[in-house]
């Protein structure tokens, strides 16, 4: 098993994603330059959190043309398991990978505390190790995580069982309470919260373990 | 090659909510300018371009605006293409 983890410039939760999967749970991990093109040899890739080329324009919007980003969506095409976390959730709304969009915070706060979130895994490979219904406690540290999408697609969303994540006490104004999407593959799964900074007890909790432990289930 | 002017203006769609303009319009009374009864911000791109000719200007800004200045899904994008008459050989 071998995981890559996404460097942009600006990124920063890179190693952190790196201690939870590696050091807390003796997961290979490779970091992959964003001017890498070579994926050979990885079973799934993490797009962290951070501020993808200073978050310019819109977030993600320029680190949708990162020459690793083409490799990591043929990747996803090909039914490789692909990760965003926080800005790799808007990186993989801006690609396309996932419907909608991340937009400002509703309170126009920066929000950066633990939040409960109600998981319902459905079809999402990352999620099995989850029951359904179950809430775990997750931090959140963003400012635009408010997720956008037109009552029709988020009926769509919902319908299809691609809302797998939920806040129990909505935080930044997004629509449907909608914390995390995956695809409709279920290979994909971005999410606003850190999984990878709730897996060191160090930290404050370990909710966020069996999300990565799902890649060496 | 001759070179081309535009801007392009870029807004929220109606429907998503513009907190940052929301929090504008409370300043706005704040100074005392009361009876703002809509505020929403948007982004202003100035653009120069070489082009063969306006034609391709435009298709090429219209790609532009559309694929990476406004995300469609939360904006909308107009553009003004500025008279090309005084733009050199």
């Amino acid at each position: 098993m071998s995981l890559g983890v996404v460097v942009f410039p600006g990124s920063n939760c890179d190693r952190d994603v790196q201690w939870a999967a590696e050091g807390c749970l003796g997961i290979k991990t490779r970091f992959l330059w964003h001017e890498e093109r070579d994926l050979s040899g990885l079973e799934a890739v993490v797009i962290p959190g951070g501020f993808s080329y200073g978050d310019y324009l819109r977030c993600g919007a320029i680190a949708r043309f990162a020459p690793v980003l083409q490799e990591v969506a043929a990747f996803a095409e090909r039914g490789g398991r692909v990760l965003g976390i926080c800005n790799g959730f808007q990186v993989l709304t801006e690609m396309g990978l996932l419907p909608g969009a991340l937009t400002r915070n509703q309170k126009l706060h920066f929000i950066c505390e633990p939040t409960g979130l109600r998981v319902e895994p459905g079809q999402c490979s990352w999620l099995q190790g989850y029951s359904s219904g179950e809430v775990v406690n997750f931090p959140i540290a963003h400012g635009e995580g408010r997720y956008q999408a037109d009552p029709e697609l988020l009926k769509q969303l919902e319908d299809s069982g691609q809302v797998v994540l939920r806040y129990c006490s909505n935080p930044n104004g997004s629509v449907g309470d909608v914390a995390g999407l995956t695809n409709s593959q279920g290979n994909v799964l971005g999410l606003m919260p850190h999984p990878e900074r709730a897996c060191d007890p160090a930290t404050g909790g370990v909710d966020g373990r069996r999300l990565l432990a799902s890649l060496i289930g | 090659m001759p070179l081309f002017s535009a801007r392009v203006l870029v807004s929220l769609r109606p429907s998503v909510l513009d907190p940052a303009g929301e929090a504008t319009r409370a300043a706005a009374a704040r100074l005392g300018v009361d009876g703002v009864s809509k505020l929403r911000i948007g982004k202003a791109v100035e653009v120069e371009l070489e082009a063969p000719d306006a034609q391709t200007a435009r298709a090429q800004l219209e790609l532009l605006s559309d694929r990476l200045l406004a995300n469609p899904v939360i904006e909308n994008w107009t553009l003004e293409l500025k008279d090309d008459s005084s733009a050199g050989a």
